[in-house]
């Protein structure tokens, strides 16, 4: 936030090489490297030791530590045969909540990107009184931890809402049933994905926004063109940075989330996410750690093949949110 | 329904979350809970082996063959009934095969739905108006307090009669709040088993212990031999700690009696008290002596951090000669090792843990066991109620193995299993002192809040028993 | 393969769900756009904000304004019990212990994410291939709570001495010749610094990421006039590059603040808060939906976002000086 670091940033990208390359050669050592090389090893085992664990042969994996698979190797797939389609010891596989998770985690990214590059906009570039104070207040509402919002959100989805007689959320049970129209559908879990990552959201992409030159807004305002139409053909093709990191972000949020799809999807394989699974199996096959480990495995592959093709977009958007402050 | 609406304004007023959870309450529960669809006993017994059946099962007289046990259950073709629960795979795929007929024959579906996290997911979803048709809870003390707040329907008169002609009384009574009936009784678990190698006894020369004090001459001989043994598990994720209520619980009801753990149920007897503090006193000679445990993991702290699942384990290899578990124990013995038999003459058994005095309690059991409750009443969801209540459920289920039911109608040799089928025995013995899991029976904060947490400190930091007892005391809720 | 159609399918819906909303979008846009004159703006500004304003008041304003009025009911929110809860929490025996572990975690964790972060970062910026060890660190960022229980489940675990160790921890410092490994987990004090060390294990990439951007878009010529002016090393980096990050520092340790504020993940799943190990987070969840203390979980929720507070406030504060100046 120092005034320096914000009048230097390039928009919308710091460029790859800003010390000169002489500066850069002079100053790398061997020991920086090493230092770095032990850092990314040491960060990397803990993962690493889940892969190979997830290989091994249950009697193996159960009673001795993986690094001995290095001296006694034995491999085997069928871990992960087992926990795909269900097996002896598991008799459901992970596969129908895999798809869940993919169907939760689509919507819920997008939705938030949505509506908040929306009002990232209008925050930034529509001029109205208070619109200073509504940044802050949403920045500031980061603050309230999302477990307490489960349950009137719960109740508001199943009960509806209304304030003495002024119905604010129409109630969506069927005629006698205790079951909401939601029952079973990914609805209200992506409703409260897209509430709870809006202040994180908007605070980072107006960020962006605001970077964008004055007189690109000046001229085209000028030339008559609606606020609509500037969103569409000027704010949302520059910020595709943007929205691409925080899209990512979201992504992986929602993939790893337990707690808000357990609230409102509920637990069954038609709608529950893979950590529901991956939960479960924890909690009775406790003993099992090859098969564990394969399922713990699947469930972060999506996460790691997402982050590394993208991770270019995830560094950049990022940046504009973060180092603007 | 209207009633909550109008009185929704005023909940929001108040603003309270469990305000409002008492309201979401009077949708469900003040309907009549009488029904029409199943009444009185089922049909099972009347059922005869000639019919006259069609194949057409859609309508309602007309029966089709092999369904005749479900007629009075018909009449509800397409519908779905929500089940919510605990018990995960692979238990729930045999629940799902026990019920498989009544479901074709009836045409109710069942959507089963198990979670680990079910006992802090339950109230959210009630209190949030999205509760299941049906919970299987396995806490009476749940259960009061989910009717307290409102939610759980009174059982049909069909169920209510089902349960007085095939349980005991006593079981009724855990299903029964204020003078509603509530929930049925389903599975039981018998906890009062000491789980063994008969292998490894026969190879140290021990005899299988009758008595109280056999048992720990047996423990001494064994600690000499050089190996500990006991061996125990507390650890269980969010529930850590259960276990260990578990062995207090069978320590009280054995040295103290039936009235004594009651009244400790009923909070009149407080955990600082002499009697309770007595059977502390009594454990700490037993699961925290470190000349006899944790065998096979290291030192008595090594309980807090083992797994209840994996506790098991060293007995197979002889590094631990005995768990005291609950029957469903069964199930686990095949993750150490595929292929494990349980026998008396296999490579693991149980033997009943025995009494401490016949004038203080003859024949003591601890059990548990979960309750099916109902938060709808629609004559599909009645009808699985009734179903569930049946022997022809309970018979069904128990022939697939390690599963145990209190029900009287299911006939013993239905439990191809011994530990079921010893299991049964105790559970129905009408010369009996049994007792149901008394951290079930109390409130929350205590049975599934404080008592857990404070019996894991008292075996992972050693924290001395007297701050062990005035803590959970203190958690005791003040109404 | 049926499980592969249907899975196809549900992921189908996911799709059409997008597509929908877009349409709608697009349809409100279009509508929007014909508003003229003086209606401009204030369309545009209901059709752009309002959703927005919309889900935030449903989803985060009321249920904390409903949390505040809870945390002064009882356990069951029907009698009014004053501050009876945020006595109990300040003054119970035995809560001492999640205070005093989340003020550890407040200060330990974010401090040493962001300086290892830093660290790493600085490091980074003189090496030729830095985006294989980039991407390795930041990739903790990806894994589950869940999964990062499991792996880390792994390293911390506890077998007799005498045994084949199933623990990389144990393990390591037997190697080192420690003869008898504690239990880790039930190592009091430091199994908190051991959970804590999986939270900076995950939040080391983040810090890493966004301070070795800040440093690369320090411009050339301020080093290079530093270089001229003969600082190099130390004197290089706390007089030009420090103060030239500060605000991306001041973000990212902020960040890590509130995140570690709100963890309860990594806690429940590693110890469920026993062993010494207990934070507020925690605390409030086992409160509210292990005891059903409703009163007692909402004065935790609200000691935790009056203790965040003062952090968005000072963010805040600096946002309006930068403001100011633009």
């Amino acid at each position: 936030m120092s005034v320096e670091a914000h009048e230097v940033i390039p928009i919308p990208m710091p460029r790859e090489e800003s010390i000169p390359q002489a500066a850069r050669r002079k100053l790398s050592s061997p020991w920086a490297s090493g230092l770095v090389i032990f850092i990314t090893l040491l960060w990397t085992i803990p993962t690493f030791g889940l892969l190979v664990t997830s290989l091994r042969p249950k009697d193996q994996a159960q009673s001795s530590g993986w690094w001995t698979a290095f001296t006694d190797p034995v491999f085997t797939l069928s871990n992960y045969a087992e926990v795909l389609t269900g097996g002896q010891t598991i008799p459901g596989g992970i596969t129908p909540y895999f798809f869940n998770s993919f169907a939760i985690a689509l919507p819920a990214a997008i939705f938030p990107l949505v509506v908040a590059t929306m009002a990232a906009y209008a925050l930034a570039w529509i001029p109205f009184r208070g619109a200073t104070f509504v940044f802050f207040g949403i920045f500031a509402l980061q603050v309230i931890p999302l477990q307490m919002s489960l349950l009137p959100l719960l109740q508001m989805f199943n009960l509806g809402w209304s304030i003495g007689p002024i119905p604010i959320f129409p109630d969506l049970n069927q005629a006698g049933s205790n079951q909401s129209i939601f029952y079973g559908t990914y609805i209200p879990l992506w409703i409260a994905h897209t509430m709870f990552a809006l202040p994180l959201a908007i605070f980072l992409l107006h960020n962006f926004i605001r970077q964008l030159p004055r007189e690109l807004f000046e001229a085209a305002r000028v030339d008559g063109a609606s606020h609509f139409l500037i969103f569409r053909k000027l704010v949302l093709p520059l910020t595709v940075p943007a929205i691409a990191s925080f899209a990512i972000f979201q992504f992986l949020w929602v993939w790893n989330d337990l707690l808000v799809a357990l609230t409102f999807a509920g637990g069954t394989p038609d709608v529950a996410p893979i950590t529901a699974y991956l939960a479960n199996i924890k909690g009775t096959y406790g003993a099992q750690l090859h098969l564990i480990t394969a399922g713990a495995f699947i469930a972060i592959v999506v996460p790691l093949i997402v982050f590394f093709s993208l991770q270019r977009f995830f560094v950049r958007g990022l940046l504009a949110g973060s180092v603007k402050g | 329904m209207t009633a909550m609406k109008r009185r929704r304004g005023a909940a929001l007023l108040a603003g309270g979350i469990a305000a409002t959870m008492l309201l979401a309450a009077c949708g469900g529960s003040s309907d009549e809970a009488a029904s029409d669809s199943a009444g009185g006993d089922t049909a099972a017994e009347e059922t005869t082996e000639t019919t006259e059946t069609t194949e057409d099962a859609g309508a309602g007289d007309a029966v089709a063959a092999g369904c005749e046990a479900y007629a009075d259950m018909m009449g509800n073709e397409g519908s779905t009934v929500t089940l919510f629960t605990s018990i995960l795979p692979p238990e729930q795929q045999l629940f799902e095969q026990a019920w498989a007929d009544f479901e074709s024959c009836t045409g109710i579906d069942i959507v089963y739905e198990g979670s680990d996290q079910f006992e802090a997911q339950l109230p959210t979803r009630i209190a949030g108006g999205n509760a299941p048709d049906i919970a299987f809870i396995p806490q009476p003390g749940l259960l009061a307090k989910l009717v307290e707040s409102g939610g759980p329907v009174a059982a049909p008169a069909s169920v209510s009669a089902n349960v007085d002609s095939y349980w005991n009384p006593a079981w009724k009574a855990y299903g029964t709040v204020g003078d509603t009936f509530y929930a049925a009784p389903l599975g039981s678990n018998m906890k009062s088993f000491v789980w063994y190698s008969p292998k490894y006894f026969a190879e140290w020369g021990i005899e299988v212990p009758t008595t109280w004090d056999e048992m720990f001459a047996a423990a001494d001989a064994i600690a000499a031999a050089g190996v500990k043994p006991f061996c125990g598990g507390i650890e269980s994720g969010g529930a850590t700690g259960w276990p260990a209520t578990d062995w207090l619980e069978q320590i009280v009801l054995r040295t103290q009696g039936g009235e004594v753990y009651d009244k400790w149920v009923a909070g009149e007897v407080k955990f600082d008290s002499p009697e309770i503090k007595g059977a502390m006193d009594v454990l700490q000679g037993w699961m925290k002596n470190p000349d006899y445990a944790n065998g096979g993991f290291g030192d008595v702290q090594t309980i807090a951090t083992t797994a209840f699942q994996d506790a098991g384990g060293p007995i197979l290899n002889g590094e631990c000669a005995m768990l005291q578990q609950a029957s469903f124990y069964a199930n686990f013995w095949e993750n150490f090792q595929p292929g494990t038999t349980i026998a008396e003459d296999g490579d693991v058994f149980a033997f009943y843990l025995p009494e401490v005095d016949a004038a203080v309690a003859p024949n003591p059991v601890v059990g548990g066991g979960e309750f099916v409750t109902a938060f709808a009443d629609r004559p599909e969801v009645q009808a699985v109620q009734t179903y569930l209540s049946s022997p022809e459920f309970a018979t069904s289920k128990a022939a697939l193995g390690t599963w145990v039911s209190a029900n009287s109608g299911v006939p013993l040799d239905t439990y191809a299993n011994p530990i079921d089928r010893l299991s049964a025995e105790f559970l129905t013995n009408p010369d009996g002192t049994f007792r149901f899991d008394a951290s079930d029976l109390m409130p929350a904060a205590v049975g599934a809040g404080a008592e857990w947490t404070e019996m894991t400190a008292w075996f992972a930091e050693d924290k001395p028993t007297d701050e062990v007892l005035k803590a959970i005391d203190a958690a005791w809720p003040a109404s | 393969m049926e499980e592969l159609g249907a899975g196809l399918a549900k992921v189908g819906t996911g799709v059409a769900a997008v597509a929908i909303v877009l349409g709608l979008l697009l349809l409100i846009f279009f509508i929007g756009a014909r508003a003229k004159g003086r209606l401009q703006s204030p369309v545009a500004i209901v059709v752009f904000l309002g959703p927005a304003i919309l889900l935030l008041a449903y989803g985060l304003i009321v249920p904390a304004f409903r949390t505040t009025v809870g945390s002064f009911q009882n356990a069951s929110g029907q009698d009014w019990v004053g501050f009876a809860n945020y006595t109990w929490i300040f003054t119970a025996p035995g809560n001492s212990t999640f205070l005093i572990n989340t003020i550890l975690w407040l200060i330990i964790a974010p401090v040493l994410s962001t300086g290892l972060g830093l660290t790493l970062a600085l490091l980074l910026d003189r090496m030729r291939r830095e985006s294989v060890s980039k991407s390795l660190i930041f990739m903790p960022m990806a894994i589950s709570f869940v999964g990062a229980g499991i792996i880390w489940g792994l390293i911390y675990e506890y077998r007799d001495p005498s045994k084949p160790q199933v623990g990389l921890l144990s393990q390591v410092v037997m190697w080192l010749g420690v003869e008898d490994p504690p239990n880790w987990l039930l190592w009091q004090p430091f199994n908190n610094f051991l959970l804590m060390v999986i939270m900076i294990w995950i939040q080391v990439g983040f810090a890493m990421v966004v301070l070795s951007a800040a440093i690369k878009a320090i411009p050339s010529d301020v080093v290079e006039a530093a270089e001229l002016d003969g600082a190099t090393g130390y004197r290089l980096f706390s007089k030009v590059t420090i103060p030239m990050i500060r605000g991306t520092l001041i973000v990212v340790l902020t960040t890590i603040m509130i995140a570690v504020l709100k963890i309860f993940d990594i806690v429940r799943t590693m110890t469920n808060g026993n062993f010494g190990t207990q934070v507020v987070a925690n605390e409030m969840y086992a409160q509210a939906f292990v005891a059903f203390d409703v009163g007692r979980g909402s004065a935790l929720a609200v000691v935790l976002f009056v203790a965040v507070i003062p952090l968005i406030v000072y963010n805040v504060v600096q946002l309006r000086k930068e403001r100011a100046i633009r």
